[in-house]
C-alpha cells in the first residue's frame, strides 16, 4: 500500500465519527523507484490531506516531508520529496489503525483488507 | 502504445483459476479491455497521467490496461483474496505498478478528490440482485471526473435513468455497444458459450 492510498481510506464502521485518517503501524516497508512525474506531483498537491501524508510517511521511516507545503510548488527538492512519500514508499506488511475505534485493518503482502465483520456494518 | 499491442498483452494475462459464480467472476476479455481503456484515454483523456480506480477489479484486466496506458496510479478493488493474488502477479509479470486494496466497494468509503477515473466491469445482478446498480453508485460517489462500466444492454434505459436521477450523474452516455462472449465456465451453463449484448458507459459526475 502506497501513501497515495491511502490517502483516501477511510474506517466505515458504523457509528465512527473520526474516520481519517488511519494510523500506520509498520512491520515492513518496501522502497520502489517511480517515474517522477513533476506536472502529476502539482496536480496532486491541492488534493493530498497533507497531514495524513506527512504522518504516515513517518510511521513509514521517511521523516524528510515539511510540516506544511511550500507555497512555491514548483521547488524541485520539494517535490522530489513528495514523490518519494506518495509513491514509492509502499507497506509491504503491518496495520491501518483506526483511531477512534482502534480496529485494525492488516495489511498483507501489499494489499489492505478493509472488509468488515458481520456487526460492524 | 497501439490498440493491437495493448490486446495482446492483455492475453496474456493469468484469468480465475476458480472462478465464484456467487461473485459473477468472469474475465474481461483482452479485446473489450483493451477497446475500453484506448477509448477512454483516446477519445476522452481520461486514463494517461490520471487517478484510475478499477471497482470489482478481478484478476486486474482494467488496472492493467490503464497502467499499460500510463496512469500515473492505478488502483484496483476487489473482495476476494484470491483474485487480488492474480492481480497481483499479472501486474509484476508486465512490469506495472497497481496498488491493490481488498475491499466491499459497495461499503467502501473513500475520502477526497484524489481518483479521476473510475472504470469497471462490474457483476451485472444476476446472482445478487442490484449489484450493478451499487456499483455504479459507488463509483459514481468516488470519481471526480469520470466513470466506465459495462452493463447489459437490456437494462440500458434503468441505467441511464438511475445514473441522471439517482446517481449525480450530469452526463450518461453509450459509448458503444460490445458482444460480451462468455465461454462456459460454470456447470449450469447449457451452451458452450453464449454472447451477450453489453453497453460501454461513461458517466460524468456533477462536481461536488
Amino acid at each position: 500500500m502506497r501513501l497515495i492510498v491511502h490517502n483516501m481510506l477511510t474506517c466505515n464502521i458504523k457509528g465512527v465519527i473520526n474516520k481519517f485518517p488511519l494510523r500506520i503501524e509498520a512491520e515492513k516497508v518496501i522502497k520502489k523507484e517511480v517515474d517522477f512525474n513533476p506536472d502529476f506531483l502539482r496536480h496532486m498537491l491541492a488534493k493530498i490531506e497533507w497531514k495524513a501524508l506527512v504522518d504516515g510517511a513517518r510511521s513509514m521511516g521517511y521523516t524528510e516531508l515539511p510540516d506544511h507545503a511550500p507555497a512555491l510548488e514548483s521547488d524541485e527538492p520539494f517535490l522530489r520529496k513528495f514523490h518519494h512519500a506518495l509513491l514509492e514508499l509502499n507497506l509491504e506488511e503491518g496495520s491501518l489503525v483506526c483511531q477512534e475505534s482502534g480496529r485494525k485493518f492488516p495489511v498483507e503482502k501489499r494489499v489492505p483488507n478493509m472488509l468488515l465483520h458481520e456487526d460492524e456494518v | 502504445m497501439k490498440l493491437k499491442q495493448l490486446e495482446g498483452l492483455l492475453g496474456d494475462l493469468q484469468q480465475f483459476s476458480h472462478p465464484k459464480v456467487e461473485l459473477e467472476q468472469y474475465p474481461t476479455g483482452p479485446h473489450i479491455a483493451s477497446r475500453m481503456l484506448f477509448t477512454a484515454e483516446n477519445s476522452y483523456g481520461d486514463i494517461t497521467d490520471k487517478v484510475v480506480a478499477d471497482f470489482g477489479c478481478g484478476c486486474g484486466t482494467l488496472s492493467a490496461a490503464a497502467a499499460l496506458l500510463d496512469a500515473s496510479c492505478v488502483i484496483g478493488f476487489d473482495i476476494d483474496p484470491q483474485s487480488l493474488e492474480t492481480a497481483t502477479l499479472n501486474a509484476e509479470e508486465l512490469e506495472v505498478e497497481i496498488d491493490f486494496v481488498q475491499c466491499d466497494v459497495t461499503k467502501l468509503e473513500l475520502k477526497g478528490q484524489v481518483v479521476d477515473t473510475v472504470v469497471m466491469n462490474p457483476p451485472f445482478g444476476t446472482r445478487k440482485k442490484g449489484a450493478d446498480m451499487e456499483f455504479l453508485s459507488a463509483a459514481m460517489k468516488v470519481a471526480s471526473q469520470a466513470v466506465y462500466s459495462l452493463h447489459k444492454t437490456s437494462t440500458r434505459e434503468h441505467i441511464k435513468r438511475a445514473a441522471l436521477r439517482d446517481f449525480n450523474a450530469k452526463s450518461a452516455e453509450v459509448i458503444c455497444e460490445l458482444r460480451y462472449d462468455l465461454p462456459k465456465l460454470y456447470k449450469f451453463h447449457k451452451r458452450k458459450e453464449v454472447d451477450i449484448a453489453v453497453d460501454l458507459w461513461r458517466f460524468e459526475p456533477r462536481q461536488n
